[in-house]
């Protein structure tokens, strides 16, 4: 990654475009966003007067896809990094550099550790900066766009991804992707993907999104690739297959008797998947003529 | 027939090494020349002729000749195919120019014609070996799934009718399917590879340790070493039991928390997807032939909670080929 150190003139000082709010903003705090508040809210930039020139130039990054920007009024409320000048090397020049207040001068290897401070420190407030009211919005709108990719099992049909981590600390697994369609994560295509630190998502931000915008819970399938040879389930998938739809049954029982929506896109048919099952067995051709039309 | 000796490299291997070819078996020509493996695709493939002569690098024949001719030579064509060949070189060349057009025509329906060939032959015992070696190799990726932990996938299609689908890839850990991460295969055919191939694989080599990485060297001992290291195999309706879905189940199924708490199914945003991941502590309780014995039935009760409702509505008469490695469901009985 080619460092900003060296993009911007040694001495330049720029403490002087310093914002500090004048009060806290209602929503910088990483508690947990009970409701979807009104975005409108949130759309009059505070520091938009402010270039923000590392975290441009981060997030901007090739591999840095998955990061949203933070906010220069969350970065300067202590609150919002209390733990982490313990988990950063250098911590205050790292957070002078991410809010472009730095100015030691110091030779390159201790501005390359400095540097990579800041990339870590960034991360690990990005993980408490997007379960935020703000920060979840930005995240929408990237998931929206597909920024994260999209799922790679065929029967998801593309379905957007999310960032998320499987641990809360660093250093411990790299980031992984979640699809609510299916409920499982999957490893990022791309190696400068697999290399980000998992924690700087975290084990919450993809399902809290879901709580907090419940419009966005996409509707769940029951359709599933069936293994087949000539035409012909095999043995003991099929057995696993029936085990497992037993268990889908069970869990939108115990879903309809407590009156919950199962979010299945065919609600109200438990016993409709045994028959289309049925319907499935199609006897195969040398000539394969015919398509399974698997529910 | 073949010229394969003469040039440098045949339509078959320049064909499999294109971008976006790199799943795609060699086809032998032994396959290719046995008329019984053709079996309908004449009807299949247009230009058929010109395509198997392309895939087979034969000299088109001479379109001037006469139809007596042109009969005659189909007849006896391996008696005397070296010596004709010769003989039209010259008049192919000509005819080259002049039918320019119409050997991208040619070109593509020696693709379909080879796809669709492609499909039978991995099915074959030479193709599905020549595909187990490039398995070993990983040539066909890993599963993206994060549980799964980059064990090698196998090509697929979803249909065997050309032009329905691109070619998918079948995990054998959590038997599902995935679209190819690089786009160059999101214009191949899954028809080429067909339904059949990645199921079969599975039970055609039964002693893969399906569990082992994509990086991870098979060897060519792996058969000796795996039957050795767990003595007599757990088997399950004819499958080594280890071989079922070893990416499912507890413990490789996400669960979904919140500042470390589990959410709730009972939430709208609540987990509805675990079933399609899970799998039974105990494989044997999949086993039915064994639960439809009275016996066996009555001692497992107690030991299963959720499975048993399901499988007794299920139950059905154990199967004549319930152990053979190849069995598969029959048509109706599912
Ligand atoms: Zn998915
Ligand atoms: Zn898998």
């Amino acid at each position: 990654m080619p460092s900003l150190l060296t993009q911007i003139p040694k001495h330049t000082k720029y403490r002087h475009r310093l914002h500090l709010p004048a009060q806290d903003p209602p929503a910088v705090r990483y508690i947990l966003p009970i409701q979807a508040a009104n975005m409108d809210d949130f759309n009059s930039e505070t520091d938009s007067d402010y270039a923000s020139y590392w975290r441009d130039w981060f997030i901007s990054s090739r591999g840095n896809e998955y990061f949203c920007e933070i906010d220069e009024d969350y970065l300067t409320d202590r609150f919002n990094l209390t733990g982490l000048n313990t988990e950063v090397q250098y911590y205050q020049y790292a957070l002078d550099l991410v809010t472009d207040v730095f100015d030691l001068d110091c030779d390159d290897d201790m501005r390359e550790t400095i540097e990579k401070s800041a990339r870590h420190l960034y991360g690990l407030v990005h993980a408490r900066y997007i379960v935020t009211t703000r920060g979840l919005s930005k995240m929408l709108d990237k998931y929206k766009k597909a920024d994260f990719g999209k799922c790679p099992r065929v029967m998801c049909k593309s379905h957007p991804l999310l960032p998320m981590g499987q641990s809360d600390n660093p250093n411990v697994k790299a980031v992984k992707l979640y699809c609510a369609r299916c409920e499982d994560i999957y490893n990022p295509k791309s190696s400068r993907h697999s290399a980000i630190d998992g924690a700087y998502f975290g084990t919450s931000f993809h399902n809290i999104i879901f709580q907090v915008y419940p419009a966005l819970i996409p509707t769940k399938s029951t359709e599933r690739y069936i293994p087949r040879i000539y035409g012909f389930k095999v043995h003991a998938p099929a057995a696993l297959i029936r085990w497992q739809n037993g268990e889908k049954d069970d869990l939108r029982k115990r879903l309809r008797k407590l009156e919950i929506d199962s979010g299945f896109a065919d609600d109200g048919e438990i016993d409709a998947e045994d028959t289309e099952d049925e319907d499935a067995m199609i006897e195969g051709t040398q000539e394969g003529g015919e398509i399974a039309n698997q529910a | 027939m073949s010229s394969s000796s003469g040039s440098p490299e045949s339509w078959i291997s320049s064909f499999c090494s294109l971008l976006g070819h790199e799943y795609f078996a060699e086809i032998s020509e032994d396959f290719i020349e046995d008329d019984f493996n053709l079996t309908g695709l004449n009807s299949q493939v247009a230009m058929y002729k010109e395509a198997l002569e392309m895939i087979l690098d034969v000299e088109p024949e001479e379109d001037e000749d006469d139809d007596e001719d042109e009969e005659e030579e189909e007849g006896d064509e391996s008696i005397e195919g070296e010596e004709r060949i010769t003989r039209n070189r010259a008049a192919a060349d000509r005819r080259h120019q002049r039918i320019a057009s119409d050997l991208t025509i040619t070109e593509s329906s020696a693709e379909m014609l080879y796809g669709l060939i492609h499909q039978r032959f991995i099915c074959s015992r030479a193709g599905i070996q020549q595909m187990s070696e490039k398995y070993e190799l990983a040539h066909f990726g890993v599963c993206p799934r994060t549980f799964c932990d980059q064990v090698r996938t196998l090509p697929v299609g979803t249909s065997d009718v050309p032009g329905v689908d691109t070619v998918k890839l079948f995990c054998p850990s959590c038997l599902d399917i995935y679209v190819p991460p690089n786009s160059r295969f999101q214009t191949v055919d899954g028809a080429f590879f067909g339904r059949t191939f990645g199921p079969l694989f599975l039970l055609t080599f039964p002693e893969y340790d399906l569990s082992r990485k994509g990086q991870d060297v098979i060897g060519t001992g792996r058969s000796g070493t795996a039957a050795a290291d767990s003595g007599e195999r757990e088997k399950i309706n004819g499958m080594n039991a280890h071989n079922l879905a070893p990416g499912l189940g507890k413990g490789k199924v996400y669960e979904p928390k919140i500042y470390g708490f589990k959410v709730s199914e009972r939430a709208r945003s609540g987990p509805r997807m675990g079933w399609l991941r899970k799998r039974p502590a105990d494989i044997q309780e999949l086993d039915e032939a064994a639960h439809f014995h009275p016996d066996n039935e009555n001692s497992d009760e107690g030991s299963t909670i959720n499975g048993i409702s399901s499988r007794h509505r299920h139950a059905k008469a154990p199967r004549q080929n319930g152990g053979s490695p190849m069995s598969v469901v029959t048509n109706g009985e599912i």
